[in-house]
């Protein structure tokens, strides 16, 4: 049942922005990997994270709140983040939950670089 | 199903439709102070952001994290501490469902504040509630099973601000307090029910982020406080008018 989360880091056109990919799920036990990536981001010096949801696959209550948890992370060291690959089934729990308030939809990755500024 | 018709998502049934406005089904509750409300969680919350989580362990007890469950779901409003009530909705806890609630704003006091929350999310091994506008806590509660070895472990993790200055106030001279001791009270006779004779609950709490979000400050518009006490303080005022109006 479980797929576990996979979070990988690559760089954009733009050297203080990072895309991360997320695979899987996000469950409140994907904290690791996902920690784990931005911390990798943010090392690497980016400014905006952009995360990748087109290849999520199951998120639960548990994963909403720990997106949060991210956010909250993000905001204290001054850091942007933003979502793409969103299909309707996630953008309307983004919807439902408020968080789309917080973090940045948008189309593609490089309307999510424009908006970076 | 075709090459080109989308994969369904696991959780596809488990997440409630988003709404604009609430609306709930569920009756008996004094006042209806949530219908036309927006639900509101974390992000829109004022207060420092705390994640609490509570867990009982069931030693002994033969039920899987899936039959906890459900007889959580069944009988929720039985695990409540005394005082506090919980007005199921008509569909129960589902997706989408929007439940009344009336908890006293202090121990052992006879004024109810009439509440509620939506059901954002519902599987076989979790649900979530969500709070509307005007609550006290902005606030997500995941209430879930799991396994622990062989045992089975119930949990209660809320993700959660004070909505309003004031409440932030309450929460620090201890409300705060009040709140966890009413959620470790409902695990309590969760785990009695199943036939747990001394519950012990462990809860830890961590405070995610301790700013407060001024931007947010207007959240007191919703306050039933505040709009209780505007309405007396202008009471004169209204009937001044009123006097003003009348025919002669």
């Amino acid at each position: 049942m479980t797929e576990g989360t996979r979070a990988e880091i690559r760089s954009t056109t733009r050297s203080d922005t990072s895309l991360m990919r997320i695979e899987g799920e996000i469950t409140s036990g994907s904290e690791k990997p996902l920690m784990e990536a931005f911390a990798k981001a943010v090392d690497a010096g980016a400014r905006t994270v952009i995360l990748d949801f087109g290849a999520l696959d199951y998120m639960n209550s548990g994963g909403i709140g720990l997106l949060v948890t991210l956010l909250v992370r993000a905001q204290r060291q001054n850091k942007r983040l933003m979502a793409i690959g969103l299909n309707e089934h996630y953008l309307q729990i983004f919807s439902l939950t408020r968080l789309d308030e917080a973090i940045g939809i948008h189309d593609t990755e490089a309307a999510a670089i424009a908006a970076a500024g | 199903m075709t090459a080109t018709e989308p994969r369904p998502h696991r959780d596809g049934e488990a997440w409630a439709r988003p709404v604009d406005r609430l609306t709930t089904t569920a009756t008996g509750a004094g006042t209806d102070t949530v219908t036309g409300k927006r639900v509101a969680g974390p992000i829109q919350g004022f207060g420092q952001m705390w994640q609490k989580t509570f867990s009982v362990r069931l030693e002994g007890v033969d039920k899987s994290p899936e039959q906890l469950v459900a007889h959580w779901k069944e009988r929720f409003p039985t695990f409540w501490p005394k005082g506090a009530t919980f007005y199921a909705p008509l569909a129960g806890i589902a997706p989408g469902e929007v439940a009344l609630l009336e908890v006293p704003p202090l121990p052992g006091s006879p004024i109810k504040m009439s509440t509620g929350v939506m059901v954002i999310y519902a599987d076989d091994q979790s649900f979530a509630f969500m709070t509307p506008e005007g609550h006290a806590l902005s606030a997500w509660i995941t209430f879930s099973g799991f396994r622990d070895g062989e045992t089975t472990v119930a949990q209660v993790q809320a993700l959660e601000r004070t909505s309003d200055p004031f409440i932030e106030l309450s929460y620090i001279l201890g409300a705060n307090r009040m709140n966890d001791r009413f959620w470790a009270q409902t695990l309590e006779n969760l785990a009695r029910s199943v036939g747990v004779i001394t519950p012990d609950v462990r809860s830890e709490k961590i405070c995610v982020d301790r700013r407060r979000q001024w931007r947010h400050v207007r959240n007191l518009r919703h306050s039933p406080a505040v709009n209780m006490a505007v309405a007396t303080l202008t009471a004169p005022v209204r009937w001044l008018r009123r006097r003003g109006t009348r025919p002669t």
